[in-house]
């Protein structure tokens, strides 16, 4: 308390220091009461927001959602022309690229943060964990602009020729990989998301290995595990909640992203049987219609679209959430 | 304690600061004007704002947030004019009070990505091009494209479209210059600012967007607007017009093509598409500004006037520069004459 060195000072003063006292504490009282409401207030300003979003977006949603139903969910069709508007091929591309991602950018970051906290030398620890630090840092329309100039000419002469030649004949798989090799397209957004995501997902799970008791890793080694062994019985055990966390940010991410999406996934609005195919996102199909939508169908089922990605975005948290309680249940956190 | 008063004395002092500083920024806008809406004239009415301050201490401001935009805020009278690709029907401009001006001139040209073809030597027609655009032609070496362009060594190659992903004053013209050459692109494709583009075309985000798509993958054909074409050294194609010519997009070619229309219609928005002139270039648009005919405030109405009078008559070379091309000095003075009606 800052009136410590105050009472000291009028400590001759007899009963005149008691209603001081009195007084003060009085003050103090209202300010942490004052303090405790104005905090609240700013954390329910969050509240706020958050609902009134979700009302104004179902409030402008509301004519396509009367007029289409829930139909609107599973309806392949999105046309300006006929006014016909449905969420799938939206739907769709975003989860697609973002399953796509997440199947890259997994093992990857699991690789890179095992490798960060288990193997790596000790000089080479900062400046690899700085570098992916960085890389979390890069805007997401440098990361669009090098998929479409750079990434995609690559990726189109060198890699989509011998995918496909690869996998083209393997039924089933060899659908996904048909189609001319142009480098734009729902698998070259998913490539690019995953790098994107990495950075985020990676350095989750570094900061949650490094959590490990030594002591546990170190009996671990002591009874004549391998670094696998370790890894897969002691370390993953310990952090599943957090790796989880980590992957559902990356999730998250991967999810709403705009500007990148939009520079690679080649904006076309359809669903094609092939990954190369151009398909489009949700969050895509907002940033390219909304500046010129039609007043009208067009507009309401784009906020009908904004509603969807919420409830997206929301049911991926709801899990994780869910998932993270189960684990903590598990390991009696 | 002492520190938190001193904190609260310092956020007290920032708000009064904030305040002030709105306060003082206020009294200088109101003298300004502000337009909004196609971005397909954003970089000329810049241009011109600039001159025109520099000339007379005068500021407009115009914001290019696309031709629907434009047409919506001047409705909700947010803006003192609006700019659009797409023009107003009389009707409309009857229901709403609105006066509707061309300014300037662009075009749309088609540019293509095809391993050793320079501009100008891959020859199409309308129809043709329609049925590329609506994907019924896939391949480059198609009897059809062939037949146009005897000698060029056309690739056995996929054809990708690029188009337009976000809604476009650009593929509004574009795609009525192709739903005329065939009924069966307007049945399948649409005319409009957003379309149902077939399944081997590929969205960009604006015209930057479908110039990067189309010089990064072989085999593809878009549409940009001529300024874009001619920036980035884009290979375009010679396109036949309707006296049977084919031309190659430039200038005097949109010129031509202005100057054999008819602009003496109500909104001066006549047909610029498939002129007849011998040397026209058949994709030729203008871009339009819409202004109340009876304003809540005067001055304003005034201060637009006089911004376009002064644009069009000072900043034909401006245009010129950046890619436009000039209304003809006749239509000049017909614009002239209309906006005396902007009161």
């Amino acid at each position: 308390m800052p009136n410590g060195t105050e009472s000291i000072v009028n400590e001759a003063t007899g009963t005149i220091e008691v209603d001081l006292q009195a007084r003060q504490v009085r003050k103090f009282r209202a300010q942490d009461s004052a303090f405790h409401y104005v905090t609240m207030l700013f954390a329910l300003v969050v509240l706020a927001a958050l609902v009134g979003i979700l009302i104004s977006l179902s409030v402008e949603a509301m004519p396509s959602l009367k007029e289409f139903g829930p139909a609107f969910l599973w309806t392949n069709v999105w046309s300006v022309p006929d006014d016909q508007y449905g969420a799938l091929i939206a739907i769709y591309g975003t989860l697609t690229t973002s399953f796509i991602a997440l199947l890259i950018a997994v093992p990857v970051s699991f690789g890179i943060a095992l490798f960060l906290t288990e193997t790596c030398p000790v000089p080479l620890r900062r400046p690899l964990g700085t570098a992916i630090e960085l890389l979390a840092g890069v805007p997401s329309i440098i990361y669009g602009i090098w998929g479409l100039f750079i990434f995609a000419p690559l990726f189109a002469d060198h890699v989509q020729p011998h995918l496909q030649a690869l996998l083209g004949g393997v039924p089933v798989i060899g659908g996904w990989f048909s189609g001319p090799p142009i480098g734009i397209g729902i698998l070259t957004a998913g490539i690019v998301l995953s790098l994107m995501v990495i950075p985020f997902i990676a350095s989750v799970m570094r900061d949650v290995f490094e959590t490990v008791p030594p002591i546990l890793k170190e009996s671990a080694y002591g009874v004549g595990c391998t670094t696998w062994e370790v890894v897969r019985n002691i370390v993953l055990p310990y952090t599943r909640v957090g790796v989880i966390g980590g992957i559902m940010l990356g999730l998250g991410r991967a999810l709403g992203e705009t500007m990148a999406v939009t520079f690679v996934i080649g904006n076309a609005n359809r669903i094609g049987a092939s990954l190369f195919s151009p398909g489009n996102s949700i969050a895509s199909t907002l940033a390219n219609e909304f500046a010129e939508a039609d007043p009208g169908l067009h507009v309401s089922s784009l906020f009908a679209l904004g509603l969807v990605l919420f409830v997206i975005t929301f049911i991926v948290l709801a899990i994780s959430r869910w998932l993270i309680r189960r684990g903590m249940g598990a390991e009696g956190l | 304690m002492h520190k938190s008063k001193s904190f609260a004395c310092r956020l007290a002092g920032m708000a009064a600061a904030m305040a002030i500083g709105i306060g003082a920024s206020a009294p200088a806008l109101a003298a300004d004007i502000t337009g909004a809406g196609a971005t397909f004239p954003y970089a000329i009415y810049t241009k011109w704002a600039e001159a025109y301050s520099a000339a007379t201490g005068k500021r407009v401001n115009y914001q290019g947030i696309g031709s629907s935009g434009g047409v919506k805020q001047i409705r909700a009278k947010t803006v003192d004019f609006g700019g659009t690709d797409a023009p107003l029907k009389e009707e409309e401009l009857d229901a709403a009070g609105l006066v509707q001006v061309p300014t300037v001139m662009g075009a749309v040209t088609i540019v293509v990505n095809l391993p050793g073809i320079a501009s100008g030597q891959l020859k199409l027609d309308g129809p043709t091009a329609a049925e590329i655009f609506r994907g019924a032609i896939r391949k480059w070496n198609d009897p059809a494209i062939a037949k146009l362009n005897p000698g060029l060594g056309l690739p056995d190659m996929a054809i990708t479209v690029a188009h337009r992903s976000d809604g476009s004053g650009t593929t509004y013209v574009f795609t009525h210059y192709l739903a005329k050459q065939s009924a069966a692109f307007m049945r399948e494709v649409g005319a409009g600012n957003t379309v149902n583009w077939p399944a081997n075309a590929v969205g960009g985000k604006g015209n930057p967007g479908v110039a990067a798509t189309v010089t990064k993958v072989r085999g593809a054909i878009g549409y940009v607007d001529i300024a874009d074409a001619m920036k980035s050294d884009m290979v375009y194609a010679a396109l036949k017009n309707k006296a049977g010519n084919y031309i190659v997009p430039n200038q005097a070619a949109v010129a031509d093509a202005a100057s054999g229309a008819n602009f003496k219609v109500k909104g001066m928005a006549p047909d610029l598409l498939d002129q007849a002139h011998r040397n026209a270039w058949p994709i030729t648009s203008a871009t339009y500004i819409l202004a109340y005919e009876k304003g809540a405030d005067p001055a304003k109405q005034k201060a637009v006037v006089d911004f376009f009078t002064w644009s069009l008559n000072n900043g034909q070379k401006m245009a010129e520069e950046l890619g436009f091309v000039p209304l003809p000095a006749g239509v000049v003075k017909m614009v002239e004459a209309e906006m005396k009606n902007i009161k």
